[in-house]
């Protein structure tokens, strides 16, 4: 059995953090990141904790505890927790890659006079990411749900004197509010609709129950309704555009939230109340088309990408795809389990880059990158063991947790199978291209690079080593105890290491010799601009914003000014100029006066008023 | 009843206004004193009347009554229920917040403070009166003041603001009265006395034709406080041009008086009218959100902005009022709490960054947050607050305004939520203009709040926000027994 307790500490231990440094440590460094550091630690303490012991129980356990948060007679809304083995998982990633980050971030943003503010933030990420993996019921996660995307608004706008940023974080908090537009009004409907004669409820362990005995035509449009969330949150086709931008947050939270952690918990929601999908096939195809076509578009996005950040923004973009593919064929061990591989090597990579980034005194731009493998060979070769993760090289994590997926879409849908192949293959050319431009041969003369220190190396050799061993702790084992777990598909996982090795040697090919200036300018013509224009998806957005939204608004504001103002209150307005003149003589100035006036008219309208009736 | 009763909640600040009417003007630090004297002790009888409210035993307690003028049946009657002390309590805290960041008033200081109490003093009475004279005697009291404030401390457009929202609100209030008294004289019963006169139509409910007429003027009347579309213009500008404290004191409570009314008479009152009319408020609560939102969207005035968002809010409160269920009136009333909260500590915050600058105009403005990162926080806290953000109170009123009225207006619910991202809209495109970015070079020298006197508005504004939206079982317990009876009332015609 394990202690209730540990589960509320491992809760609440960032809160506490965050408020801590909120009240008393906002003027020192050093104590609101130890607090902070602190308190992701504990966290991560009391996770392992939970999780050694509910490994040990057989079978799986499951158990929630609730308090009452909203109480009317209609309508109870509780606060608890839900822990089982997925939720366990989760949360060893969220803490364990989060602990790592924290601890890189003391490093990383020591010369940052505004700290302490970072720190605050931070937990009440952590805090909030913590909420969304344990919450129990729909509006408990919609709370936490809101909370992550409010800090990583703040995290996105940290420099918000840069315009850049403080843009940045706008569009990622209107993008992810317009998704949730969707799921809240599918969460009011899925719980307007649970009624089956026990009351309606938003717990997740009493929908399951009941799931069965509702109407599918709703149940699906509920789904579909639950999946906007997903598609903000996880940052997929056609809300995807929030994501790249998000980058002109400080590195360590493009690490957490926008590659770890906070853009997965759209696919550990589906994980999560995959209950409500996994009857309805018509919403599981949307989902899962939604998931392939973000998974190569992204791909393709990212190959003409200069920017180190931004290019692991889109592969981010483009393997949360792949994991949304996999929920949508009906795999959610699959999913949750490239999920948790590639927060390991996706942090690791952000992290890498953070480090390189702080070498050369925040350059972003690849082609200004020579060398780096030499000058940082602790970042270099984390960054490459990194690389070779995502592209799927055995035996590292990656090569595992991708195997799966394309053996799960190569059985259900060939078409599917077809486009993750190629975005495999997409992926190895562009973290081809990344490593061979900016760490690969000889470090030019001007280059004076050197390692990062170690309070920021030593988490990316703790993450490499999860990189690269992922694929070895029986973490699809963890997470379904009961589920077969299909062994390595040969066939797929030799087309796979193929097609992974092929792209990193075709880009090899095009950038080992280290050119100047990127040739696939040229090569791939009329394409490229439709490439660095990103399918004009912002220029669309930008006008629908600019053009159409701004117009109704101007429109009704119009209408307001001369309909209902200037028409529609004529003769009230001609009364006030006359009511002015004689308010104006009564101006004397004296309070009693007014006072006076006030009551004998109050009396004289009363008298009217009762004689006439 | 228990002593101490609820007539020292108006005697004490009355007694210390009256000390201020003999003060010379040339001691402001005197005056200041004694106003926030005077305001303090109210907060703390009306904490007091909250806490010791027994909301398991319900209905109105802490009653006193004087009988007046008995040829009209016209009592001094007060009484709390739920509802009614948490609107103290907004007052409260929402008029003391008020009367400290009157700090900046510097010109007619005597003056100043006397119209300040009066208006305080006439809502608190407003709300403790059960005799519908009486509301309404104090509810006029409360709304002259304001008037006068407007146009002596207002800024640039002060008149024009001043005539509008008082001919607006003149005109509602003038309407509510016919409806009022015609209720008096329908009931047959001669009296104004509002306990009475409920437990009687409780039993003989007045004819449906005659409820038919009397409802809408009460609700339209009313509604006009309420900012109901169309009749919201006086609003934006309204606050916009008022002082700091009376753009905080009249968005964030006198404006409820209007929900209030409509909760207490109309709704109250004549529940099987209420289901003839309020489907139609519903439609236009939705227009309200909707409208006001986008408008918002357009403009460059910080203030405005404010106003706008103001008025698109209430039509959260419009369309909770439109259901007859418990969970939307709660959120009702939660929402009348947590939106006064809300919109006190944004008009202080935009009050204060005007009274600085001298300037509202966001394009003007820029990057301040990095010359005040105390105002520009709270200001950011402000807006998600409002934007519905959760961890603060107005997340969790809107959410039960939401979840009562998704069975009975579909579409209108909908349309709601989708007001929810306009407001995240207007709010974020404020934030962004006027307080992130560049700095503006202009405002190189601008000061953020200093002492804990400067700070301690906002602070408690926002401690008030954040503690019931992260506890709302705080305040939901009153809420609902005095809403209970209302709602089990019209559910049953």
């Amino acid at each position: 059995m394990v202690n209730p307790l540990l589960v509320w500490i491992a809760f609440f231990a960032p809160l506490v953090a965050c408020v801590i440094n909120t009240l008393f440590f906002l003027r020192s460094k050093t104590l609101s990141s130890l607090s902070s550091i602190a308190g992701i630690l504990t966290s991560f303490l009391c996770t392992v904790l939970i999780a050694i012991q509910i490994f040990q129980t057989h079978p799986a356990l499951e158990f929630q505890q609730s308090f009452t948060w909203i109480q009317f007679d209609a309508l109870t809304i509780n606060f608890g927790f839900l822990v089982n083995p997925l939720a366990i998982m989760m949360l060893l990633v969220v803490t364990g890659v989060g602990s790592a980050i924290f601890i890189y971030s003391r490093g990383y943003m020591a010369e940052d006079p505004s700290m302490p503010r970072f720190f605050t933030f931070l937990s009440l990420f952590a805090f909030s990411m913590i909420g969304i993996v344990l919450s129990n019921n729909f509006i408990q996660l919609f709370i936490f749900w809101e909370l992550v995307g409010l800090s990583s608004y703040l995290l996105i706008g940290f420099w918000y004197g840069k315009s850049s940023a403080a843009d940045a974080g706008v569009k990622a908090f209107m993008v992810n509010r317009l998704a949730d537009f969707g799921f809240l009004c599918g969460i009011l409907l899925l719980w307007s609709i649970s009624d089956v004669g026990h009351g309606r409820s938003f717990q997740f362990t009493d929908l399951a129950i009941i799931v069965s005995q509702l109407d599918p035509h709703l149940l699906t449009i509920t789904a579909l309704l639950l999946f906007c969330g997903v598609i903000g949150k996880s940052a997929q086709v056609p809300l995807h555009v929030w994501l790249a931008d998000a980058m002109e947050g400080p590195t360590p939270v493009s690490a957490l939230i926008h590659a770890a952690t906070m853009v997965a918990a759209g696919v550990y929601l589906l994980a999560r109340t995959f209950f409500i999908f996994e009857p309805l096939h018509e919403a599981l195809n949307v989902i899962a088309y939604v998931g392939g076509i973000t998974a190569l578009m992204a791909a393709t996005l990212a190959i003409v990408e200069n920017d180190i950040k931004r290019i692991l923004a889109y592969s981010t973009l483009s393997q949360l795809g792949l994991m949304v593919m996999a929920l949508g064929l009906a795999g959610p061990m699959q999913g949750m389990y490239h999920l948790t591989t590639h927060a390991f090597f996706k942090a690791l990579l952000f992290l890498g880059a953070g480090s390189v980034i702080y070498a050369l005194h925040h350059e972003q731009n690849i082609w200004n990158m020579n060398g780096l493998l030499k000058k940082m060979p602790i970042t270099g070769l984390t960054f490459l063991i990194g690389t070779l993760a995502l592209c799927g090289i055995f035996p590292l994590s990656g090569f595992w947790s991708k195997d799966e997926i394309l053996a799960l879409a190569s059985e259900h849908n060939p078409l599917l199978y077809c486009l993750a192949s190629v975005t495999s293959g997409l992926t190895a050319f562009y973290m081809g291209r990344l490593f061979w431009t900016a760490f690969w041969g000889k470090p030019s003369a001007d280059n004076h690079a050197h390692e990062s220190p170690a309070v920021m190396t030593f988490p990316l050799i703790f993450l490499a080593i999860l990189s690269v061993i992922g694929g070895f702790i029986g973490i699809p084992h963890f997470l379904f105890p009961e589920g077969e777990h299909p062994s390595l598909n040969m066939k797929v996982a030799v087309i796979s290491s193929v097609v992974a090795l092929l792209g990193l040697g075709i880009s090899f090919l095009i950038y080992g010799k280290r050119p100047k200036q990127d040739p696939l300018e040229s090569k791939l013509g009329f394409i490229y601009p439709i490439l660095k224009n990103k399918y004009y998806f912002d220029t669309a957005y930008g006008w629908y914003v600019n053009r159409v939204q701004q117009s109704f608004a101007a429109l009704l504001e119009w209408f307001e000014k001369t309909m209902i103002v200037r028409y529609g209150v004529f003769g009230l307005t001609s009364t006030a100029k006359a009511g002015g003149r004689i308010f104006r003589s009564l101006q004397t100035g004296l309070v009693q006066f007014y006072a006076l006036i006030f009551v004998l008219g109050t009396c004289v309208l009363f008298l009217i008023l009762v004689r006439n009736l | 009843m228990m002593m101490p009763n609820l007539s020292w909640i108006l005697l004490l600040p009355t007694l210390l206004l009256g000390l201020i009417f003999f003060i010379p003007s040339d001691k402001p630090t005197l005056i200041r004193r004694i106003s926030m004297v005077a305001i303090l002790l109210p907060f703390l009888l009306s904490i007091w009347v909250f806490t010791a409210y027994d909301s398991v035993a319900g209905g109105f307690q802490f009653v006193e009554q004087i009988r007046w003028v008995k040829e009209f049946g016209i009592s001094y009657h007060l009484g709390v229920d739920g509802i009614n002390s948490l609107m103290l309590l907004l007052l409260g805290v929402a008029s003391f917040a008020a009367v400290v960041a009157s700090q900046s008033i510097k010109d007619r200081i005597k003056e100043y403070y006397i119209l300040l109490l009066i208006t305080i003093i006439g809502t608190y009475g407003a709300f403790l009166s059960l005799d519908i004279f009486f509301f309404y005697f104090f509810h006029e009291i409360a709304a002259v003041p304001v008037f006068l404030m407007i146009g002596i401390w207002g800024s640039e457009r002060r008149e024009l603001a001043a005539m509008k929202l008082t001919l607006y609100l003149v005109a509602g209030a003038a309407l509510a009265l016919v409806g009022l008294i015609a209720l008096y004289f329908s009931t047959g019963l001669n009296t104004f006395d509002l306990v009475v006169i409920q437990q009687h139509l409780a039993a003989n409910p007045i004819p449906l034709a005659v409820q038919n007429w009397i409802f809408p003027l009460i609700v339209v009347g009313f509604g006009v406080t309420l900012t109901l579309w169309p009749f919201h213009t006086w609003a934006p500008i309204g606050y916009a041009e008022a002082p700091t404290a009376v753009s905080m004191l009249h968005a964030g409570v006198l404006k409820k008086m209007g929900a209030y009314a409509i909760i207490r008479f109309a709704i109250g009152l004549m529940p099987e009218a209420a289901h003839t009319w309020m489907p139609i408020i519903a439609t236009l609560a939705v227009v309200n959100i909707i409208f006001c939102g986008l408008v918002a969207l357009t403009q460059r005035d910080l203030k405005y902005i404010l106003g706008y968002s103001s008025c698109s809010h209430m039509g959260y409160i419009l369309l909770g009022l439109a259901c007859f269920n418990t969970i939307s009136l709660n959120g009702v009333v939660f929402l009348m709490f947590a939106h006064g909260i809300m919109a006190s500590l944004a008009f202080a915050l935009a009050g204060f960054v005007a009274d600085q600058t001298k300037t509202r105009n966001l394009d003007e403005l820029g990057g301040i947050t990095k010359q005040m990162p105390f105002i520009g926080t709270c200001f950011m806290m402000a807006a998600l607050a409002s934007a519905g953000v959760p961890g603060f109170a107005n997340f969790v009123a809107e959410i039960m305004v939401l979840l009562g009225s998704w069975d009975q207006y579909r579409w209108q619910t909908i349309l709601a939520v989708l007001g929810i991202v306009i407001t995240a809209i207007y709010m974020l495109k404020a934030i962004r203009l006027g307080f992130q970015g560049p700095l503006n070079p202009k405002w190189n020298k601008l000061v953020d709040a200093q002492t804990l006197v400067e700070k301690f508005p906002f602070i408690i504004l926002l401690a008030v926000l954040i503690l019931v939206g992260c506890w709302p079982l705080i305040i939901s317990k009153h809420i609902e027994t005095s809403t209970k009876t209302i709602v089990e009332n019209i559910v049953k015609k």
